[in-house]
């Protein structure tokens, strides 16, 4: 018998969402619904199993193979760059990667720029293709305080509706890139379960691909 | 006599792959540790990692810990094109190691022929990579591509070099949609459509050869196209499982050329087998020669090759105070003629384990 697909799906509200999309697919699993401590779940007759982890350690399930495929988003693999394939856009939890500053700030590009960021590698990636000089600060949470503080010039984070940045006096300065789930595989599991990863990524593929 | 106990999985295996390779007469090849830094300096992306440990030698050279065998290897081939000089390896090359950040002592084999190498010696380092998977006594998968179709697709799309590097990345992930945004206003659309079908073509090769016609090919596609059934081909001579053809696997193009290949072992997260056609990186070191090779990575392989031992030797031979040296010395000599491994002490330990246990 063939052996089951693993799934490693980002716990939270997105999780449930994109659980959904598998269900919708024809990959439920009803089990997982239920109210119980569980964290593995399994459909013997599609031969998936899910288990829910923290979002930012999906693709470090994925690219481990510990999970064959999973879903995380377009940010995290941006920033750890974990070796695995991104086999679809499955256009949920949409958001943007934005710089922010207080209002009003203005960077005349004379002095280095102190930015405070989760995602150290996507900033300087940013900064440097425009050959901006700058100073990263890694913080990892309450990213908002920093400039309020006087800890950085501005920051960049992802920006969801605006409403914390507004709530704080800040506003989004540029947009880096726009961020969503993406579906994503190990490199070896895809080579050795090609046609039922497959299956999975076109019958996803099919309910996203109307959005926009 | 021999006892199986004393070598563990990972030196079994490479003694296996080195009869592999002698058997297709490539000669084993031993090479000092230390290199020139200068080698590594001008070819930094051809290593895996682009940190090399460094020191500076008594005559004040820059030297390098090895961090590649097969920069060596073409440094010191002589570059004769009448004929193939073909070498094998088992060395210990340093590295960065991804997970802890730090260098790391990694064991590598492979096999690389050197010089005038036509389409039949590609097949035979396709035959040999496929049994040195099979070596392993797990289900592989060997995947193999020619890098010419989705190159040549991509420059004839953009002269962009910024943008050409970053379609082909997406295309060693599979990333059709990275490709439509990357492309989209900034690439023709019918030649954005080309890149993509040709990324997604994979299977057997008979599959594959009807997507590409169905694609449509030019004079010089046709020929990768002819390039990648022969040394196919060479599978079935050898009566091997078909390999699979996938056009998104990608290698660096300022090295690699033709016809690249992938290993996979089921239960490793990762490639343990790597290797392809470097007839650019000749031609960047100054060479005439052609070159085909391919590296087996023996550490990625370490759990799946080591069984976890129940016991540490066969027998614990516990003397008391009245025996004798030579009395003691009799008695294990006597186990170990059975084949026997044979811990002798005065007081047992707890820290080792063994299957049986015998007093005298």
């Amino acid at each position: 018998m063939e052996r089951f697909l693993n799934v490693a799906l980002p716990k939270g509200r997105l999780g449930e969402k994109i659980y959904d999309l598998f269900e919708r697919a024809g990959y439920g699993c009803p089990s997982i619904k239920e109210e119980s401590r569980r964290l593995v779940f399994e459909n013997g007759e599609r031969g998936v199993r899910y288990f829910w982890v923290k979002p930012s350690d999906v693709a470090i399930y994925v690219e481990r193979g510990a999970a064959d495929v999973g879903v995380a988003g377009k940010d995290i693999l941006l920033e750890y760059r974990p070796d695995v394939y991104e086999l679809a856009d499955l256009k949920m939890g949409k958001c943007r990667m934005a710089v922010a500053a207080p209002k009003g700030f203005r960077d005349d590009g004379s002095t280095t720029l102190r930015v405070a960021t989760k995602f150290s590698r996507i900033a300087k990636d940013f900064y440097s293709s425009r050959g901006r000089d700058i100073d990263v600060i890694h913080l990892n949470g309450s990213i908002e305080i920093a400039p309020i503080l006087g800890l950085s010039d501005v920051i960049v984070d992802i920006v969801e509706t605006g409403t914390t940045l507004r709530e704080n006096d800040l506003e989004v300065v540029e947009e880096i890139l726009p961020i969503s789930a993406r579906l994503i595989s190990n490199k070896a599991s895809f080579r050795f379960m090609t046609d039922k990863i497959g299956a999975l990524t076109n019958a996803l593929k099919d309910l996203t691909e109307g959005e926009k | 006599m021999e006892n199986k106990n004393a070598l563990t999985g990972e030196e079994i295996f490479t003694g296996k792959l080195r009869s592999l390779f002698t058997s297709y007469g490539y000669k084993q090849y031993k090479m000092s540790k230390f290199e020139e830094y200068s080698l590594y300096g001008g070819n930094m992306d051809f290593l895996v990692s682009d940190s090399v440990i460094t020191f500076t030698d008594t005559d004040g050279k820059l030297m390098a810990l090895k961090p590649d065998v097969t920069l060596s290897i073409v440094k010191n081939d002589d570059d004769d094109l009448r004929t193939v000089r073909k070498v094998s390896y088992t060395e210990n090359v340093y590295r960065v190691s991804k997970g802890t950040g730090s260098f790391k002592e990694i064991m590598q084999c492979g096999a690389e022929c050197i010089g005038d190498v036509d389409v039949q010696t590609v097949g035979e380092a396709l035959t040999m990579a496929s049994k040195a998977l099979a070596l392993t006594g797990w289900r592989y998968a060997l995947e193999v591509s020619h890098l010419g179709f989705v190159r040549k697709a991509i420059e004839e799309a953009t002269d962009d070099p910024i943008l050409r590097e970053k379609i082909a990345k997406c295309v060693g992930e599979k990333n059709v949609h990275g490709i439509d945004e990357l492309c989209r206003g900034r690439v023709d659309k019918e030649a954005a459509k080309r890149i993509e079908s040709l990324a997604s073509v994979s299977g057997k090769i008979g599959v594959a050869a009807k997507k590409l016609r169905e694609i449509g090919l030019d004079g010089e596609e046709e020929e990768y196209l002819a390039e990648l059934e022969s040394a196919l081909s060479s599978l079935a001579g050898a009566g091997l499982e078909e390999a699979a053809v996938d056009l998104s696997a990608t290698a660096d193009p300022n090295y690699y050329n033709g016809v690249v290949f992938k290993g996979f072992v089921e239960g490793v997260p990762e490639s343990v087998l790597s290797g392809g056609q470097y007839d650019r990186l000749m031609t960047k070191m100054g060479r005439r020669s052609r070159a085909v090779g391919f590296a087996v990575y023996v550490d990625a392989l370490e759990r799946i090759l080591e069984n976890t031992k129940e016991y540490d030797f066969d027998v614990m031979l516990v003397y008391g105070g009245a025996v004798s040296a030579e009395e003691l010395s009799r008695k294990t000599e006597e186990l170990r003629a059975k084949g026997l491994s044979v811990y002798a002490c005065r007081t047992p330990s707890d820290k080792v384990k063994c299957r049986e246990r015998v007093e005298i």
